[in-house]
């Protein structure tokens, strides 16, 4: 397949990893935290640790969409459909999140709930011209990447004045949370858990730029990539990590140039300026409340707001007890070290989110790497 | 590939609770169309039941309920997908498959003239199959009880002497090979979901497998395994054996044949093909002695023409399907959790 092939290329990455373990030498660890779940799926899927170095270590971010929703927007969710009696429109790997109890959204339209998966806002938008008597709702997550459309359906649906289609907005954002994990006493000096330097986001980046994470590279004093989704990307990354360190640089450079600029997507960025503006604190599931790093929609669209159409009420939302997923999100443990992984929680009957996605570090592990872990535990055995 | 000699159909309406009353309307609904496009010697008995002798040789039975949205996609439908993949689970068994029943569950409302075009499908592939129908029921629901229709049709077959295909039997060292591409069917149907409307010149790749088979046999009889790789796709079948046989299996990713475009809308949709259903496709575990043979004699029919070797059995205590990909890692192919869902970025 031209333009992705290029990116997977067996050749070119046995040379690459022959250059990284030749730069990575000097009895140095590496700790590159990939921030996004597409880079975590990659480096599963492709087996890009097989390719490292041993002292080149990745920890997983929180940059999965569908793991950082806290378990109570979620079940806000669900009473949108099932006490509202709004049809629910969410992306599709939202659908087997669980939320309070182990409820997720199928388990929700299984019980009766007109829960439908869309692949994009015009899907939605269309199941409210097509049912005008019923309320559309539609299920907002994600990081910039998604957030463009929640603003071109707002505009759009205000343009037809369809009157029953409304929003849930839980668009977070990526520069907030690069701060916030940095900050927390983990990643102190002497703290339990170690980063060098961020594979940066590539899909958000092609929206937002890469000027966004200039200050806090240059206040955390941490060298950021902008890396692709692609296996290659993330080597190439890996190896302009190492460069930057070892020459002591802490800078924001790009990977992904074949799609990310220094500014950016600016007509996506006026669309979400129009419609959408920061809350002063937003909670995510694993980092906790996290000052200006969610959106909701302005004043000027409240109309279109589902939080301001309906009633929600206040409820009890739950973790899962003893899911490790918050300390995994943060990069504080991998998912091995949660007691639920892989006996009581699996893809098929995932306790947290981050063993439901195939972007979430439990579900990668799980699912691409479990013979990584085998031979761990037989080594283990051994010793 | 329906046999369109019958032509258009010329039936009009819609079902209705009569056509499965057992009255007038039903024998009616039974001689225009089921009767009209199914006639044999045997179901034209015209009994409660077919009565059929079988050759000698142990006898498969089984069984597979059908239910598809749409009913109608490029490459086929669920007429053809009824009798194909019945077909080809008895086949797989090694069997040659001889005997088919039909049952219907019609939705009340559905058109007549889509119900024939169905039938005329199915007469058409029981025919290309050379397989026999020889009883069959209808039942209707009432409107909002059913998705149109669904078809529930169960095979019998019968193995030759010296034949024992089984998904248990696999052993370190075999050869894993696939007849074709992978993916087809499942990204065919996707690309016509109303949700998801694509364009696209995949088609789904049902068809009846037994042909092939027999050739297979009839040069290799002591074949260890023979699946289809359906719902779950590839990895699901190859974890199914992997299971059942309690062993491990590596493949090599470059070796397994996916179409350029499959593989395209599979990225973009967010899916993995080897997780992607098949309806014309088969694995085939067998002696490494035996792997060129097969191969060769797979891709001599029409419908093995991209068949490839795609690994090897091994010894592995965790019966894991592992794969070198690629790019120059290994992987689990896992089984899957669910259905594949897209992914949001």
């Amino acid at each position: 397949m031209k333009y992705v092939d290029e990116f997977r290329d067996r050749a070119v990455a046995e040379k690459l990893a022959a250059t990284i373990a030749e730069e990575a030498k000097g009895g140095h660890d590496y700790y590159f935290m990939e921030f996004c779940g597409g880079h975590t799926h990659a480096i599963f899927r492709y087996g890009v640790q097989d390719l490292m170095p041993a002292n080149v270590h990745f920890v997983h971010g929180p940059g999965c969409p569908v793991c950082v929703l806290p378990v109570r927007r979620l079940d806000d969710a669900v009473e949108l459909a099932e006490r509202h009696g709004a049809i629910l429109c969410s992306y599709g790997d939202m659908m087997r999140v669980p939320g309070t109890r182990q409820r997720s959204l199928i388990k929700a339209k299984a019980d009766g709930a007109d829960i439908r998966m869309v692949y994009s806002t015009m899907d939605a938008l269309k199941i409210a011209r097509d049912n005008p008597d019923r309320q559309v709702v539609f299920f907002a997550i994600g990081f910039e990447t998604t957030t463009p459309p929640t603003a071109v359906a707002v505009l759009q649906a205000e343009k037809e004045g369809l009157k029953n289609f409304s929003v849930f907005v839980n668009h977070v954002l990526t520069p907030a949370a690069i701060g916030h994990i940095l900050d927390s006493e983990d990643f102190a000096p002497g703290g339990p858990a170690r980063i060098d330097g961020f594979l940066g986001p590539s899909h958000v980046s092609a929206v937002i730029g890469s000027k966004p994470y200039e200050a806090a590279a240059a206040h955390y004093q941490k060298p950021v990539v902008i890396c692709g989704f692609e296996p290659l990307d993330v080597m190439q990354s890996v190896l302009m990590l190492i460069r930057q360190i070892k020459e002591g640089r802490c800078e924001v450079e790009n990977e992904y140039t074949r799609v990310v600029t220094r500014d950016g997507n600016l007509k996506a960025q006026a669309l979400v300026d129009e419609v959408l503006e920061l809350r002063e604190s937003f909670e995510w599931r694993g980092l906790g409340p996290v000052a200006n790093s969610a959106l909701r929609l302005k004043e000027k669209y409240a109309f279109y707001d589902a939080e301001k159409r309906f009633e929600i009420s206040a409820k009890q939302s739950r973790e899962t007890k003893s899911c490790e997923c918050p300390a995994i999100l943060r990069g504080v443990k991998k998912p091995t070290d949660c007691k639920l992984f892989g006996t009581v929680c699996t893809p098929d009957n995932p306790m947290g989110s981050c063993m439901v996605s195939s972007e979430g570090a439990c579900a990668a592990y799980w699912t691409y790497g479990r013979f990584r872990n085998k031979d761990q535990a037989k080594q283990t055995e051994i010793a | 590939m329906s046999d369109m000699t019958s032509g258009p159909s010329t039936l009009t309406g819609s079902v209705d609770m009569t056509h499965g009353g057992g009255g007038r309307a039903m024998a009616e609904l039974i001689r225009t169309l089921f009767q009209k496009h199914f006639s044999n010697p045997v179901l034209d008995q015209g009994n409660d039941g077919a009565l059929v002798a079988l050759p000698p040789g142990r006898v498969v039975i089984s069984t597979d309920s059908h239910v598809i949205t749409p009913l109608f996609f490029p490459g086929g439908d669920i007429g053809a997908l009824s009798i194909n993949g019945t077909v080809n689970d008895v086949a797989m068994m090694g069997a040659k498959p001889l005997y088919l029943s039909v049952g219907f569950i019609l939705e009340e409302g559905f058109p007549l003239a889509d119900l024939e075009r169905i039938v005329i499908s199915m007469a058409a592939a029981a025919k290309a199959a050379d397989v026999t129908i020889a009883t069959g029921d209808t039942k209707v629901v009432e409107k909002g009880k059913g998705d149109g229709v669904f078809i529930s049709t169960t095979g019998i077959g019968v193995v030759p002497e010296g034949v024992k295909t089984s998904g248990d039997n696999a052993r370190p060292g075999q050869a894993v090979l696939v007849s074709g591409t992978i993916g087809d069917h499942g990204v065919a149907i996707l690309s016509k979901r109303e949700s998801l409307e694509f364009e696209t010149e995949i088609v789904s790749d049902c068809a009846a497998l037994n042909g092939m088979i027999a050739n297979m046999l009839a040069a290799v009889p002591n074949i260890t395994t023979l699946r289809d790789p359906t719902r779950g796709g590839l990895a699901a079948t190859l974890n199914e054996i992997a299971s059942a046989s309690k062993v491990g299996m590596m493949l090599e990713e470059s070796a397994i044949p996916i179409r350029p475009d499959v593989s395209a809308a599979c990225e973009f949709l967010g899916l993995d093909a080897l997780y992607v259903a098949n309806e014309g496709k088969l694995i085939c575990i067998c002696e490494e002695a035996d792997a060129n043979r097969l191969v060769d004699i797979m891709r001599a029919h029409p419908l093995g023409e991209n068949a490839a070797r795609i690994g090897t059995v091994i010894a592995d205590d965790a019966h894991l399907v592992q794969m070198r990909t690629g790019f120059g890692g290994t992987r689990v192919v896992d089984w899957i959790a669910g259905e594949q869902l897209p992914r949001i970025c």
